[in-house]
């Protein structure tokens, strides 16, 4: 059940979108990101779809895998979905009680859904078609302006490639201690609200234990290696563009401004 | 009374890019009151078997009965088999949570539903049997070594009274002391509580001195299944698969060698010296 979050994880294949350069595919999920809220209509939706489908088809990760990482997102997809459905004004199509239902709240609630799940599943494709170093890599160079106005970017950069490293190691983590309470006896499915909060500190508490004991590890064995931040470090394979990057941003931006342009005019 | 596994087949995330056949068709049969060791190079599959014993683990194929009774069958109540099947995991020592040791050790007894009184009276005993001194048991447990905490977190399966203890690695980076001390315990809880123990390592030398029965994995099947005298007959193949057979077992056949009548198949270091005293005719 943990194991279903797919976020932050890495998916192994040799495809086109393996190997484009992780800032190209920062870029373009951007501005896919970005093209998400400026469809109105089924038209919007549509190319959406289409062009998210087939950089997915392009990528060879399994849509199922890639899916998977929506069930993360199920509760909070449910109450914007239903948030939308009763709270937008307009002509009731169903009332009962205090409840009414208009079309516009139904369509914004179609509407919002679509695009959680647009967000998810394309940024989705980013972190499974790259590895979390080759990430922050390319964020880290990306956003490089940014150290003119004293924003530590390297050590941004790092702590997410550490963030990101840890959470497979964490649920794992999770996974054994869980096994290990669950042989003792310990039940984490029964029970009310407060009794499963209760049941939990078995889990918790040598998590979190053991969170620590592996930050701490790693502060010393980068210590150990002479760490002292971002200046003056030089990488072993530094970014560079190759020629499909050129041509993957410039589909990306044909696509953002096709987007833009339904936007406006239909 | 006794556990059988029939063609046990279990794959790691069946269908995606890292799915791995951890085990290929594991049958078994466990007896009541043996002694086993299980063991294997890294990764041959010695953790997902022992987890399918207390059926935290779903076989993807295959049966698993536990005195007759199919314990995949709907109504089969898996938290009694946990019960009875105490699992120790490897490092248990990082499943530690409560404030003091005594209340650690009261967690599994009191899962099972026992009273106050009953549940501390087993979590004494328990302490008891792995030898952890008295002043200590209502420190926190985050004070303890090593050595000491493991001890901590096998006395909190053992407080259950499995009929079964199954220990996964339980010496694994303890010093050679520390080792042979978690060792003594078992052997002394297998002849007192009269427990079956299942012991899983990768290292012969382990296990060698205390098992009846020695199962040896590789790659998820089950390669050599016999007394420590027959595993150890096959000392070539073990090599073959990364393992290495006892030292007084290449001994034993090196003085055979050099043509010294003496038993080859001795498999502790007091075998082996009755068979060399013997062949030079002493006592
Ligand atoms: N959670 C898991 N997900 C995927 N593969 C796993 C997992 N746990 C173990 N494996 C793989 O299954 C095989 C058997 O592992 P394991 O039972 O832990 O071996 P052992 O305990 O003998 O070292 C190994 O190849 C290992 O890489
Ligand atoms: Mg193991």
């Amino acid at each position: 059940m943990l194991r279903d979050i797919t976020i932050g994880q890495y998916y192994p294949a040799d495809s086109v979108i393996h190997k484009l350069d992780p800032r190209t595919k920062l870029f373009a999920t951007l501005l896919f990101v970005i093209s998400l809220f400026t469809f109105r209509n089924p038209v919007g939706l549509g190319l959406a779809a289409v062009f998210m489908a087939s950089f997915i088809w392009l990528s060879k990760v399994p849509f199922g895998y890639m899916v998977k990482g929506l069930r993360a997102i199920v509760v909070i997809l449910i109450i914007t979905a239903l948030f939308n459905l009763f709270l937008t004004p307009g002509e009731p199509l169903v009332k009962f009680w205090i409840f009414s239902i208009s079309q516009e709240g139904f369509i914004s609630a179609g509407k919002m859904a679509m695009r959680l799940i647009f967000l998810i599943i394309g940024t989705s494709v980013v972190t499974l078609t790259t590895t979390p170093n080759a990430l922050t890599d390319g964020l880290e160079k990306a956003l490089r302006p940014l150290n003119a106005i004293k924003i530590p970017v390297h050590e941004i950069a790092m702590m997410m490639s550490i963030a990101l490293r840890f959470i497979p190691i964490l649920v794992e983590e999770t996974d054994k201690i869980m096994k290990a309470q669950i042989a003792r006896g310990a039940d984490f499915e029964s029970g009310n609200l407060i009794k499963k909060a209760k049941n939990m500190v078995p889990l918790l508490v040598p998590l979190f234990i053991s969170a620590f004991r592996r930050a701490n590890d790693l502060a010393l064995a980068m210590e150990a290696r002479c760490y002292h931040g971002g200046s003056g470090r030089t990488k072993m394979k530094p970014l560079r563009y190759q020629k499909r990057d050129g041509i993957a941003y410039m589909i990306v931006i044909v696509y953002f401004g096709v987007m833009i342009a339904v936007g406006i005019w239909l | 009374m006794s556990m059988i596994l029939d063609k046990v087949d279990y794959k790691y995330s069946p269908g995606t890019a890292y799915e791995k056949h951890a085990l290929r068709e594991v049958s078994l049969k466990i007896e009541d009151g043996q002694f086993i060791g299980v063991i294997g190079h890294t990764g041959s599959g010695k953790s997902t078997l022992i987890q399918h014993l207390n059926g935290l683990m779903k076989a993807t194929s295959g049966a698993i009965y536990y005195n007759g009774e199919d314990i995949y069958d709907k109504d089969y109540d898996l938290r009694k088999l946990r019960q009875k099947v105490g699992l120790v995991f490897q490092y248990p020592e990082h499943q530690l949570f409560e404030t003091t040791i005594f209340k650690d050790v009261c967690f599994g007894p009191k899962n099972k539903g026992l009273s106050q009184k009953d549940a501390e009276l087993k979590a004494f005993e328990a302490l008891r049997a792995v030898g952890l001194p008295e002043n200590l048991w209502y420190q926190s447990p985050f004070e303890l070594s090593g050595g000491q905490k493991r001890r901590v977190a096998i006395a909190g399966v053992l407080a259950m009274k499995p009929e079964m203890l199954i220990l996964d690695e339980p010496t694994a980076g303890l010093d050679p002391k520390g080792r042979d001390e978690i060792l003594d315990q078992v052997a002394k809880m297998h002849r007192e509580w009269k427990m079956t123990v299942i012991l899983v390592s990768h290292s012969m030398e382990d296990v060698a001195n205390y098992v009846e029965r020695l199962i040896v994995m590789n790659r998820g099947k089950v390669m050599l299944d016999g007394t420590p005298r027959e595993v150890f007959a096959h000392y070539k193949e073990l090599e073959e698969v990364g393992l290495s057979a006892p030292q007084v077992t290449y001994l034993m056949h090196e003085l055979r060698r050099k043509g010294l009548s003496v038993d080859v198949n001795a498999t502790t270091l007091e075998e082996a010296k009755d068979s060399i005293l013997k062949t030079f005719g002493a006592k």
